[in-house]
């Protein structure tokens, strides 16, 4: 996105004063792809949650959806492809070759800017992920066109344009991003920001399968191999049901025992605000926000947190958003559900025990007797 | 070897407020310090010199105010800081933004030996895009490594690099060859200290300035708002809820009445949950 804006007095204000020219050479992209991101066997959620967005884009400017997918030959390919019918795909394009068994810069770039060329479609939506922010950087760069990162909400305009709207300034406001010029239009949306469609089971549709133009010796990269994160330390929060956070208002970080405490007794992942990471009081996969973790709970409990816009884009998905926050004027209370204004170094402690004593079977019992 | 390193002079995003009237930010007095994530990378390339000897050259493209940027870079030991400044930048993007010091990185090779490894930051705080380190490696045909936790081994001579990289759901271990583009995880070290002697020197020496033209750039249609395709059509706060929320009355409550007060409300709204949260307990 734009860094800087220089005043340029001819051109009309509104839309940046750019006009849509679009180049004779970019008049036949059509369609809408969604990259399909293959983690070890499976398909990474994100990319059926952009599949349900693709689906409504492509609906709006009455053309396809087609999924992509990278990979070995085998199974894991054509599983994927299943899926992406399941989701709403009309057709879907294949590269598969044993190069692309494990995610690399150099091969999947080269699979996927080939496909681009062949098929030109006009919006390619990728999960911004560590693998999707890899790819979509070098993709956009050796094709040349706009790629906006991170969007929380897709549109199409009444001129059948992309319109990528993300959070801007660190956060504290959003903007509307446009390639009008150029083709194709790319974004990447973080997962858990847009809902997760509902899954048909439809048959296989129309798939397109083409050869990777390189092979194994052209590729200076090689995988020595690969750790999983041991699971039970890495925090679930994108997917978590309840979630519990903790923010500056915490005073300390000793306090976020409060937070921590809570989550347990209540079966929750903890998390926190953005600058708790920057001073280095939880670690970053625990951030929850524009620049850490988007969460879609049933429950989110934010207590000492004011709720900048970088927070509320990543937590604005969920079903109950309850704030606790000493300051009534906090943003956080404009988007939450329920609210109380109170010290959460004092309340965390009492609302802890207070969902114990409701949710212990003991008393549970008692109450039913 | 030698490591070019590019860093962004960003608002301390902390400090940054937005006009409750006009919706724009307002920039004035908020102070600007070097995106917190290219310390990692700035870190990493000096601890590589230290093992590995020459020398690290910092670049940065902005305003001729990032110099200031620039001289704490220098600070923390950097051995060169090159600054490219022209008003035909302003308005970059990704792209625009990745041409220009693409192109400043050619000339910093011709100028003072090619690079064997580019250093940024995995994002910087501002923008948040992470796109222009990996627009550097395309331009210039370099391996790209991003989100890098750890560098295991470098060996000059056969020219190879092994780098533990982050990965979804785990670490990926890759051996590359150099050049390449390091894009650096954030926590992965911490910024040392400069010395007295290097605070001195960095005051002392020169910052290189270089044009679009000086830095050998002749199509200035890629550079700036011309050479960016994105277009930013409209800047907006969010609009609020239809209802904010709704508030517990805390007034004469005691804790423990407010927290019952609560968890009653949270469960007529939402009664699935009350299955949910005592079985998650498992108390």
């Amino acid at each position: 996105m734009s860094t800087a804006s220089q005043a340029t007095p001819r051109l009309a204000p509104g839309r940046a004063g750019v006009k849509k020219e679009l180049p004779d050479r970019f008049k036949d992209y059509r369609h809408v792809w969604v990259f399909l991101e293959l983690e070890r066997g499976n398909v990474h959620p994100v990319s059926f949650e952009l599949l349900g967005e693709g689906r409504k884009l492509a609906d709006k400017l009455e053309v396809q959806l087609a999924g992509v997918v990278l990979g070995p030959p085998g199974e894991m390919v054509e599983d994927a492809v299943a899926e992406a019918f399941a989701y709403g795909a009309d057709l879907v394009y294949i590269v598969d070759a044993p190069p692309l068994a494990d995610y690399r810069n150099e091969p999947f770039a080269k699979a996927l800017t080939d496909l681009v060329n062949t098929h030109k479609p006009e919006i390619l939506l990728l999960g911004a992920t560590t693998l999707g922010r890899d790819l979509a950087g070098s993709v956009a760069t050796t094709l040349q066109t706009g790629l906006t990162a991170d969007c929380t909400e897709l549109d199409v305009d009444s001129d059948g344009s992309l319109a990528a709207t993300r959070p801007t300034f660190g956060g504290s406001l959003l903007c509307t991003i446009y390639t009008l010029n150029y083709r194709p239009q790319m974004a990447t949306v973080r997962p858990r920001v847009m809902p997760m469609p509902q899954r048909v089971d439809k048959p296989v549709g129309r798939v397109m399968r083409h050869k990777l133009s390189l092979v194994e010796d052209d590729i200076v990269t090689k995988v020595l191999g690969f750790l999983p994160d041991n699971q039970s330390a890495m925090a679930n929060l994108a997917y978590a049901d309840v979630v519990v956070a903790g923010g500056l208002g915490l005073g300390a970080a000793e306090n976020l025992q409060l937070v921590k405490n809570l989550a347990r007794a209540i079966g929750a992942e903890h998390g926190c605000s953005r600058p708790l990471v920057q001073k280095g009081w939880m670690p970053a996969d625990r951030q929850i926000g524009q620049t850490g973790k988007t969460i879609r709970p049933k429950l989110y409990i934010a207590a000492g947190i004011s709720g900048a816009i970088q927070h509320r884009v990543g937590v604005e998905g969920a079903d109950l958003i309850v704030a606790i926050n000493t300051d009534p004027n906090a943003p956080i209370f404009e988007f939450a559900h329920l609210g109380i204004v109170t010290d959460a170094i004092r309340f965390l402690p009492a609302l802890t025990e207070a969902f114990t004593r409701r949710l212990s079977p003991h008393s549970r019992d008692k109450l039913a007797s | 070897m030698h490591i070019v390193i590019c860093i962004k002079q960003v608002p301390d995003s902390a400090q940054i407020r937005v006009h409750p009237v006009t919706n724009t930010i307002m920039r004035q007095g908020v102070p600007t310090i070097i995106n917190p994530y290219d310390l990692f990378a700035l870190e990493e390339a000096l601890k590589l010199r230290d093992v590995h000897g020459g020398e690290v050259t910092v670049l940065t493209m902005g305003p001729p105010m990032a110099e200031d940027s620039l001289r704490k870079a220098l600070g923390y030991g950097a051995d060169r800081a090159v600054l490219l400044t022209d008003r035909y930048f302003a308005g970059s993007d990704t792209l625009a933004t990745s041409f220009a010091l693409s192109q400043a990185i050619a000339k910093i090779g011709e100028t003072f030996g090619r690079p064997d490894i580019v250093f940024t930051g995995k994002q910087t705080i501002d923008g948040d895009t992470a796109q222009v380190g990996p627009g550097i490696a395309k331009r210039l045909n370099l391996s790209q490594l991003t989100y890098v936790a750890k560098i295991a081994s470098i060996d000059l001579k056969t020219r190879e690099i092994e780098v533990a990289r982050r990965a979804e759901g785990g670490t990926q271990l890759l051996k590359s060859r150099l050049p390449c583009l390091i894009t650096m995880l954030e926590d992965t070290n911490e910024i040392r200290r400069g010395s007295l002697q290097q605070a001195l020197c960095a005051a002392r020496s020169q910052v290189v300035k270089w044009t679009a033209a000086d830095a050998g750039i002749d199509d200035l249609t890629r550079c700036g708002l011309r050479g960016s395709p994105t277009v930013v059509k409209r800047v907006f706060a969010p609009t609020a809820r239809a209802e904010s929320a709704a508030q517990i009355d805390t007034a004469e409550k005691g804790l423990q009445d407010i927290a019952d007060e609560l968890i009653a409300d949270i469960l007529t709204r939402r009664p699935a949950l009350e299955h949910e949260l005592a079985f998650n307990s498992g108390t």
